[in-house]
């Protein structure tokens, strides 16, 4: 399984996908950082059949929500790319979809995030969020869960 | 009588550029009223963030500017703050810089050839449209990008905001072995190219030339990267100290980005089509049997065959590449020391954008007193809006929405990182000395 973790340490919640990766390499668990477009993500997942994304989400829900999707479950709401700044994860799954490099099992973990301002300041919900994806991730791998 | 109707063609998000910036453009019956790139991204004040700060900061703060071209920033930054210290560079640290350029541009023109402007010369709204139908196209980019991005984490040390580079070299070089293993996949990045220019010169382009003024550093014997004058069609012959005296930037009030023009003449073009037509002598010969093949020959006029210029451009960055790679021995330092000394310092690089032009004033300390960038969007800024009036003027009788995406992708002819143009913001301080008491 190859663990994927997206964010900005620099841009609030934003940096929940980094933090999860920061823990899960504590607890020994290999897990990139991806902190760079689209295109990267679909790099960093290439030749891997089994990958796991975490990324902060908005999609209204309150903040430090959890939301794990699979392949087929994503709905991507399509939204006019304003520049390439805006190109993420949700882009880089359907560019993925439409040249045949979706990885075959695919899960996102997305932490609602509430505040995306610069700084490294992290809201406490959103903290939560990440402890207990850190603990479904080591679920996974079967890391015993009095050493999360 | 005649009735006289106005259209406006406003888009409030320009897509598929670096950064965010809108367009006004007012038609007035057969005539364009008025233009207007409104770039609202915050300004980003680098310039004074830099002040105060030493010399050895310099690289790796600017290189934050931009995501896409840090490596410009860097050696902007290390080459301008090496003529304030008076600083020589070993011959093979200088080709290492040469290949870190490569790398830059490689993943840079792939990105905005194939991912940004493509689109627009397919009919797709964006990329991923394109990607449904063209699948080949797309995979082609990717691993091209990717190996942009190889030579870029190897020199750098990172594949974002590389951090390896400094005043007087680098922190560490890599060994011959290591630009070895590049070889391979620089080769198949090259066969690429070639096919992206064929590929993007059978693409259909409007019937649209403007009389440029192109500036462009012109190097003896080499295509430009880190040195050379700066040069134009129009007679400009100059060194980077003398820029000032030849280039102003003035503020408009629709825009964050500063309008930089040629003292007395206005707007000028930096870039590949500058790039090509200055320099059509120094590409390798691989560059120049392909642009005869494909019909380009300098100077072009066209602002919309710059992608075929960028494919070319592709060609010759992977040439270098493999030339360098193949002749590389390791410097026998990475760097040489650099002293704190004051003095002023001037430098202009070849960003995959164009010319990006910074200069330094350090005191005794090394500190850095003043500093100055001038990045290529905000030089293009102006030429871009005269494009327009000329361009939209073509298009009056039009739908509204098919006018809207042409002057769109004429924007886009420029490739605008419009992030790297927002670091400066003029202010006034007011003050109503009638209040004190």
């Amino acid at each position: 399984m190859r663990i994927i973790c997206c964010g900005n340490r620099e841009r609030g919640d934003d940096a929940a996908g980094v933090l999860v990766g920061e823990r899960l390499r504590d607890l020994g668990i290999e897990a990139q950082t991806v902190t760079r477009d689209a295109f990267s993500l679909i790099k960093a997942w290439t030749g891997a059949e089994d990958v796991v994304v975490v990324d902060t989400v908005t999609t209204n829900a309150p903040a430090g929500k959890v939301h794990v999707w699979k392949n087929a479950q994503f709905i991507v709401p399509r939204r006019r790319t304003s520049s390439t700044h805006g190109f993420g994860v949700a882009e880089a799954i359907e560019l993925a979809r439409a040249i045949g490099c979706l990885p075959a099992r695919l899960r996102l973990y997305g932490i609602e995030g509430k505040k995306f301002g610069f700084g490294n300041e992290v809201s406490p919900e959103v903290r939560h969020g990440v402890a207990e994806v850190v603990r479904k991730i080591a679920a996974e791998v079967k890391i015993p869960q009095g050493l999360v | 009588m005649t009735v006289r109707s106005t259209k406006t063609i406003r888009v409030d998000t320009l897509a598929r550029v670096e950064g965010e910036a809108a367009l006004y453009i007012k038609l007035a019956g057969e005539r364009v009223a008025d233009v207007r790139l409104k770039i609202y991204e915050p300004p980003r004040f680098f310039e004074a963030l830099l002040r105060g700060r030493h010399f050895s900061d310099a690289p790796d703060i600017t290189a934050r500017i931009c995501g896409i071209c840090p490596v410009a920033y860097q050696m902007s930054a290390a080459h301008a703050i090496e003529r304030a210290l008076g600083l020589r560079i070993d011959p093979a640290v200088r080709r290492l810089r040469r290949l870190f350029c490569c790398g830059e541009w490689i993943e840079s023109h792939t990105l905005h050839l194939y991912m940004l402007h493509a689109p627009d010369f397919l009919g797709y709204q964006d990329v991923i449209a394109m990607a449904r139908d063209h699948r080949n196209l797309v995979e082609r980019a990717l691993r091209l990008k990717k190996i942009g991005n190889r030579i870029v984490t190897l020199l750098g040390g990172r594949e974002i905001h590389p951090i390896s580079a400094t005043v007087g070299g680098f922190y560490k070089v890599p060994s011959r072995q290591q630009l070895r293993n590049l070889e391979e996949d620089v080769q198949w990045a090259l066969d690429a190219s070639i096919e992206t220019v064929r590929w993007t010169a059978a693409l259909q382009f409007p019937d649209f030339e403007q009389d440029y003024e192109f500036v462009a550093l012109r190097h003896p014997d080499e295509y430009p990267f880190n040195e050379g004058r700066l040069v134009s069609n129009r007679g400009l012959d100059i060194d980077a100290a003398e820029y000032a005296d030849h280039f102003v930037e003035q503020q408009v009030r629709h825009s964050n980005a500063l309008h930089s023009v040629v003292r007395g003449r206005g707007s000028y073009l930096v870039g590949p089509l500058a790039r090509f037509s200055l320099n059509f002598d120094k590409l390798p010969a691989i560059a120049q049997g392909l642009a005869n093949e494909v019909g380009l020959r300098p100077p072009v006029k066209n602002p919309f065959r710059s992608i075929v210029v960028r494919a070319l451009e592709l060609v010759f960055a992977c040439a270098e590449a493999l030339r360098i790679i193949g002749d590389y021995e390791p410097p026998p330092t990475p760097r040489v020391a650099a002293p704190n000394r004051g003095g002023v310092g001037q430098a202009i690089t070849e960003a995959p954008r164009g010319i990006l032009y910074h200069r330094y004033a350090l005191d005794e300390k090394g500190l850095i007193l003043a500093a100055k960038i001038v990045p290529p969007t905000s030089q293009n800024q102006k030429r871009i809006e005269d494009d327009l009036r000329e361009y939209a003027g073509r298009l009056v009788a039009w739908p509204l929405e098919e006018a809207t995406w042409k002057c769109e992708q004429a924007i886009r002819n420029y490739d605008p990182c419009i992030s790297c143009a927002t670091h400066f913001l003029k202010l006034t301080l007011e003050r109503d000395d009638r209040a004190r008491t």
